[in-house]
């Protein structure tokens, strides 16, 4: 890109931010709140679908960007990461101060929860601080009217000298007004003139000493006196940032190097020492926020959380905590193993039904048989075999798995769990980003952002595989259905929910297991301080849950299966197909790992089929099938009892099933997968180590299992 | 030192505390300020995890849980009810 207008100046500044700017005349405004205010709520209701995410530069911090049109105005829409301060004491809040600081949007929103209104005053407080631009979005109003707290908004307005637009994000109440209030302050139209935190006397006094030469340096385009406060205090990631988005060098500055040494030693002689002085200024936020608060909440029924607080005696109860944990997994399975059955049979009657049609069109048009057979037999029935095993599963797991996430269970879910992930030297949040990874473990991956140690982000990213996957359900249920619950009869969707729910929980384990076994070795370390915000239970919108787990979730890994399944079944059947000697050359490869594979209580097919799964885990039961088809290309699967014959005869036993079940919870990550982690952790060590760690466990596990069991002569 | 003070902890669930002091250092107490766990902040025990750790706090109207390790670093004046 060359030296344009764009580069220099603001310009720069949207790119070093990689703002999406259409034309210079957008509007950019940036959108700030804590967690679990419904802030992303507000983020789609504005932008709907005219979204793009990808990463602040240089972190791995999500930047979702979206644009929206109002009063014929373009409005760049910036969602920062939730946080509950801008002090710099992580990534996300550093990422967010300095967007704010250093982006210039044209207005600040501050989305807050109305339930919970003091504790988000906190930032809203932080950033009328850097910022005079600022509107207030209290959001969740409906909930905070169920509850019966009134918020004064107009007061609200006057205390913090700042408009205050009252919203139901998820209804769309509220949205119209502030979108007319943004305009304003964006414009200029309104000038919010910020009430500002008043320090002690003796702090003021130490900033007017130094903000006389910062205002020098930048007062033209920050804030000098918050600038101030913030480098008497120490604070040296704000100096760096200065100086990359600023272009100074204030580092080398050393007449504000002496102003800070006076402004400390002044401090000093009135007996507050630097080490104190966190607590005197986040104290004077905390105050003024509980004061506002004070002025403006009026909790008519002071009992209004006690509903909460029922629900949450029962579900973190030392008796019936985890057991309820434990059935509601198996439930959300249990329903998703028997509601796919007959969506799933329906699904592949219409795909072969489709593929005669498509047989005969190519004997009409009279292609060579080859070429027929690369095409239908090959990548047309991989497809549809990956689209009717996995889509109705999908498509009712990811929307009961959303349900949980939007009633605010799954930071119970951490909570009851975090005692062992302690003693696994572990980060609590991980079992949120395991509960990611049922659905898709490079979400996992990703999700293993919300932990702040590297050490423990890296324990959680190396073991997310131990959680299977949606690509390993169709795995895990149609070898349960068909070895373990065959013999079961009536009750044969229960069983089969039990032994996924029994690989499930053994995968639990070994998570644990292999945390504090990293935990003591390669990532040696103490566990580190762990907070876990309990947010209030919010009634569940069905129909957005609908749409976004259908959209979001469900067709967007559907969607890779497919892209990854269409070359794949490509290849298989050329690899079925074509024959050295007097055996294909799968066979070959098949016979060479056999031996090996044997001792596993796998066959060479299997561990080829693994293999090949590589790009996806969804397809390797369809290529066993294929591989084990003398024809080379896969049956049409009209029943699982013909699935279960073709297995037999090629010397199945329920040992081989379990092992299979084992493996696949056991081994290398997928493609995806693999490539997320590579760019996570921004190192192929650990994207090897990461590979290496299941796939041993897996050899181990089912060497273990397969020896042990013909050992004691069970089979 | 106030002996009346016990670590956060301690406080039996269902009892409310008062914040006294912070003993932890650096990027904990930066943490723990966050929460808003100033000097003079009320602070209810609410229910403990089903292992009995981390325990959950209401502290500022948000329901926030701690690990023993930093629940032990502040300490808190137990207020009679």
């Amino acid at each position: 890109m060359g030296l344009t207008k764009q580069s220099t100046g603001t310009g720069a500044l949207k790119e070093m931010f990689e703002v999406q700017l259409e034309s210079p005349d957008d509007k950019v405004i940036a959108l700030a709140g804590n967690p679990n205010t419904g802030k992303s709520t507000v983020f789609n209701s504005l932008t709907g679908l005219n979204q793009h995410t990808g990463n602040w530069p240089g972190k791995t911090v999500t930047n979702a960007q979206g644009r929206y049109v109002h009063q014929n105005q373009k409005y760049i829409l910036v969602d920062l990461p939730g946080t509950y301060s801008l002090l710099a004491n992580s990534v996300e809040e550093e990422v967010a101060r300095d967007f704010i600081c250093f982006g210039n949007p044209h207005a600040t929103v501050v989305v807050t929860d109305a339930t919970c209104l003091e504790r988000n005053l906190n930032l809203v407080l932080q950033i009328t601080e850097i910022t005079n631009k600022v509107v207030v979005c209290v959001n969740l109003m409906d909930e905070a009217k169920r509850k019966k707290i009134k918020i004064d908004l107009e007061k609200l307005s006057k205390l913090l000298g700042v408009p205050v637009v009252g919203t139901t994000a998820r209804n769309g109440k509220g949205l119209k007004e502030l979108k007319d209030m943004v305009e304003k302050v964006a414009c200029g139209e309104v000038n919010p003139t910020p009430t500002k935190i008043s320090y002690d006397e003796v702090l003021e006094k130490a900033i007017e000493e130094v903000d006389p030469h910062i205002h020098k340096l930048v007062g033209h385009q920050i804030n000098s006196k918050w600038v101030s406060l913030r480098l008497i205090d120490g604070d040296t990631t704000l100096l760096d940032s200065i100086n990359s988005f600023l272009k100074y060098n204030l580092s080398e500055d050393n007449m504000l190097h002496m102003k800070l040494e006076d402004a400390g030693t002044k401090l000093k002689a009135e007996n507050i020492m630097l080490a104190d002085l966190r607590d005197i200024i986040v104290s004077s936020i905390v105050k003024t926020a509980e004061n506002i608060s004070k002025e403006v909440v009026s909790i008519e029924n002071e009992a209004y959380n006690q509903l909460d607080r029922k629900i949450d005696s029962v579900l973190t109860s030392r008796l019936f905590g985890i057991p309820i944990m434990v059935s509601l997994l198996g439930l959300v399975f249990w329903l998703t193993i028997a509601g796919a059955n007959v969506p799933s049979a329906m699904l592949a009657d219409g795909l072969f039904w489709i593929e005669g049609h498509l047989t005969s069109f190519f004997s009409w048009l009279g292609t060579p048989v080859w070429i027929h057979d690369i095409l239908v037999l090959g990548i047309y029935r991989t497809l549809a075999w990956v689209v009717s095993v996995m889509l109705p599963p999908m498509a009712i797991f990811f929307p009961l798995f959303t349900l949980l996430e939007d009633l605010g269970y799954l930071p119970r879910v951490a909570f009851n769990l975090d005692y062992y992930f302690k003693k696994a030297c572990a980060h609590g949040k991980q079992a949120l980003t395991m509960c990611m990874g049922f659905g898709c473990n490079a979400a996992g991956i990703i999700a293993c952002r919300i932990i702040d140690s590297p050490r423990e982000r890296l324990i959680a990213t190396i073991t997310n595989n131990f959680v299977p996957c949606n690509g390993r359900f169709p795995t895990l249920i149609a070898l349960a259905s068909i070895f373990i619950a065959a013999s079961a009869g009536a009750f044969s969707s229960f069983a089969a929910t039990l032994a996924v729910l029994a690989t499930i929980i053994l995968g639990v384990i070994i998570t644990l297991f292999i945390s504090k076994l990293l935990s003591k070795t390669i990532l040696k370390g103490l566990p580190s301080s762990f907070t876990l915000e309990l947010p209030p239970y919010r009634k569940p919108q069905v129909g957005r849950i609908i749409v976004r787990s259908v959209f979001d979730r469900t067709l967007f890994v559907l969607g890779r299966a497919v892209v990854i399944a269409a070359p794949a079944g490509l290849v298989i059947w050329v690899m079925a197909n074509i024959t050295i000697g007097d055996a294909s050359i799968l066979t070959l490869c098949a016979q060479f790992l056999d031996p090996f594979s044997r001792l596993l209580g796998l066959d060479g097919y299997i561990m080829m089929a693994f293999i090949l799964g590589l790009p996806a885990n969804e397809i390797v039961i369809p290529i066993l099938i294929m591989s084990y088809m003398s024809k080379g290309s896969m049956l049409e699967l009209d029943s699982l009892a013909e699935m279960r014959q073709l297995f037999i005869d090629n010397g199945w036993t329920w040992l081989t099933a379990v092992c299979t079940m084992l493996f696949s919870l056991n081994h290398w990550p997928c493609g995806t997968t693999l490539w997320t982690i590579r760019k996570e952790t921004q190192s192929w060590k650990w994207t090897g180590v990461s590979f290496l760690v299941p796939t041993i466990t897996g050899i181990v596990v089912c060497f273990i299992v397969a020896q042990g069991v013909k050992l004691l002569g069970l089979i | 030192m106030n002996k009346n003070l016990i670590s956060l902890d301690k406080l039996p669930v269902g009892c409310l505390g008062k914040v006294k002091k912070l003993i932890a250092n650096g990027i904990t107490r930066r943490r723990m300020l966050d929460l808003g766990l100033i000097d003079d902040t009320t602070v209810e025990s609410l229910r403990k995890s089903p292992a009995g750790d981390p325990i959950a706090y209401e502290i500022r109207g948000a329901v926030i849980a701690l690990r023993s390790e930093e629940a032990s670093k502040i300490l808190v004046e137990s207020i009679q009810q």
